[in-house]
């Protein structure tokens, strides 16, 4: 292969990648929109979601060892592991606001963030009790199928992972865009005292940005548990603290800053892994976090940070 | 508009508190139907407070509020806008990364689920031809005076019955701030009670019906707009005259 196939080789190869920091991006970047708080629990709640995950295959009958599935088997295994996963989180998301962050909604300073930091180590710490330190084989449902693109080589794996994640983010575009809804939500971001004087329920509207933002989330680690074929307890640090720099990369309280930081990162991910080395993967991608913020301190397409009066 | 005499809002004994500050003290008045009633006073003497606590975004700690005979200050903001009361808040308070259309959208959150968009759409569209034409613009990028227009454009959505406006006059040059209380008294001359917090006294006199004066968290007068205007006391403090 030639240096021109081996990057495009990598190219395919991250933007799926890139596809689950987005979708994982996607919930601290609403979250921080709505309410300007940076939620750490939402590292936690992408590590819970691979092993709710792992649940739901699991009572469907899929195990580790299973044979890959083809056909209609597939789509409807998909179809509802993604739905019941990104249902599951989307409640956490939602107990975790109602139960821990709403009654410190009015108070100033860093208690908010700290208490998710909180919420974090116990959702880690129950995973780490309930499954144990080893990490555990995600099945591995999607056949093995790949073709040559070019001289590229394209898996079935990363055509799905890829799909879902436009499907997801074009749904959320619209709900966003197009619904009252949606339109409530950017409202609300952009002057959330103004919202509540249109009757606007500012508490229904950070309950909704939850569930999307965690729903997305559980979506993001099924991406991770098909994409490396484990999970383990400890997986929401490396993946979460990536996803967040997508999200200030690309400008935190921006949508498609989220989803333009997810695709970076993910590109930068392979494309560093291939040209300087693996070990070096984190090293390029903060030193062009830190890169992009001095030259951008808002971040590629964060112009407007929201400001609250 | 004629005033009909029957009492819309009544704002009664009413006292705030933001933590210890005690900022309304025992505030009363009322509004009757179909008039403008101008609400004055200087800096901090709690006018914005006054609008807040109509609107369920400030509760009193003492006091009722009645709209319509029935009391409203235990509701949420959203069934209050329900009911029929609209605000224009100081400084406008847009969405300025949304376009005019969604702006006004957002002023009809609390009746989405109703017919009647096309119809208020029409209304407002009528009273400011700007806004149809520039629709799709952000609500950021407009001037001053088109955020003014907008933000009452925005609060006409669900048809209100009474019109809550604090200092529209703010930061407007003079001629643009006849506009506006012209388009005022054309919205009231179409049948909406009009209640408007404004330091521009002169102007405020000029289409209100009464008025009230507030100091120091405490209404000290109130009176037609002619006894206002001619009032010793506001001719020295707000009319540079003595
Ligand atoms: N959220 C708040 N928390 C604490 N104090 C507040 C708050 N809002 C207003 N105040 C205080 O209450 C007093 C009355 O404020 P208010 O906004 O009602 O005044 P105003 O008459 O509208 O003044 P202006 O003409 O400057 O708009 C002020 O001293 C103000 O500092
Ligand atoms: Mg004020």
């Amino acid at each position: 292969m030639s240096t021109v196939d081996v990057l495009l080789q990598q190219i395919v190869n991250g933007l799926a990648l890139g596809m689950m920091y987005a979708l994982l991006a996607l919930g601290f970047t609403m979250v921080y929109g709505i309410i300007e708080l940076i939620n750490f629990s939402h590292f936690s709640v992408f590590m819970t979601g691979t092993f709710v995950g792992l649940v739901v295959l699991n009572l469907m009958g899929v195990t580790a060892v299973s044979k890959s599935l083809t056909g209609f088997a597939l789509v409807g295994t998909l179809v509802v592991l993604f739905a019941a996963t990104m249902a599951t989180t989307g409640v956490l998301g939602v107990l975790i606001e109602r139960i821990c962050l709403r009654s410190l909604r009015h108070v100033a300073g860093t208690a908010p963030m700290i208490t998710t930091i909180g919420v974090a180590f116990i959702l880690i710490n129950t995973m780490l009790l309930i499954w144990g330190p080893q990490a555990q084989r995600f099945p591995q449902l999607l056949p093995n199928w790949r073709w040559a693109v070019g001289a590229a080589e394209v898996t079935f794996k990363q055509v799905v992972l890829f799909v879902v994640g436009l499907v997801l983010m074009l749904a959320l575009s619209h709900l966003v865009k197009r619904t009252t809804l949606g339109k409530a939500m950017r409202a609300t971001a952009q002057d959330a005292d103004a919202a509540r004087m249109m009757g606007i329920d500012v508490d229904r509207v950070v309950v909704l940005t939850f569930f999307l933002g965690s729903a997305l989330a559980g979506a993001g680690s099924l991406f991770f548990g098909l994409y490396y074929g484990f999970t383990g307890y400890y997986i929401g640090y490396t993946t979460g603290l990536r996803a967040f720099t997508s999200a200030v990369l690309g400008g935190i309280g921006s949508i498609p800053g989220a989803v333009l930081g997810g695709l970076f990162i993910g590109l930068t991910q392979s494309l560093g892994g291939q040209l300087v080395g693996v070990k070096w993967t984190d090293v390029i991608i903060f030193s062009l976090l830190i890169i992009v913020m001095v030259f951008r301190p808002n971040g590629l397409l964060g112009a407007h940070v929201p400001q609250k009066a | 508009m004629k005033a009909s005499g029957r009492v819309l809002l009544n704002f009664c004994d009413v006292h705030t508190h933001y933590g210890s500050l005690h900022v309304l003290k025992g505030v009363s008045y009322e509004i009757r139907e179909g008039e403008i009633v101008a609400l004055l006073g200087g800096n901090a003497s709690g006018k914005s407070t006054t609008m807040k606590t109509v609107l369920g975004l400030v509760r009193p700690s003492e006091g009722t509020v009645s709209f319509r005979g029935q009391p409203i200050h235990a509701l949420r903001t959203s069934e209050i806008v329900r009911r029929g009361i609209a605000p224009v808040p100081e400084g406008r308070r847009l969405f300025p990364r949304m376009t005019i259309l969604e702006n006004l959208e957002m002023g009809r959150y609390t009746r989405r689920a109703e017919p009647g968009w096309a119809e208020e759409l029409d209304r407002v569209f009528g009273l400011f031809p700007l806004l149809k034409e520039r629709r799709h613009q952000l609500a950021g990028t407009m001037s001053g005076g088109e955020q003014q227009m907008l933000a009452i454009g925005r609060a006409l959505m669900t048809r209100p019955t009474l019109l809550c406006m604090d200092e529209p006059s703010m930061g407007l040059a003079p001629r643009l701030v006849e506009e506006v209380f012209d388009i005022i008294r054309a919205i009231n001359e179409q049948g909406t009670t009009i209640f408007v917090i404004e330091q521009n006294v002169n102007m405020a006199l000029s289409i209100a019906h009464r008025g009230y004066v507030l100091q120091m968290g405490e209404v000290v007068l109130a009176g037609s707009a002619q006894e206002l205007l001619e009032n010793p006391l506001i001719r020295k403090a707000y009319l540079g005259s003595g």
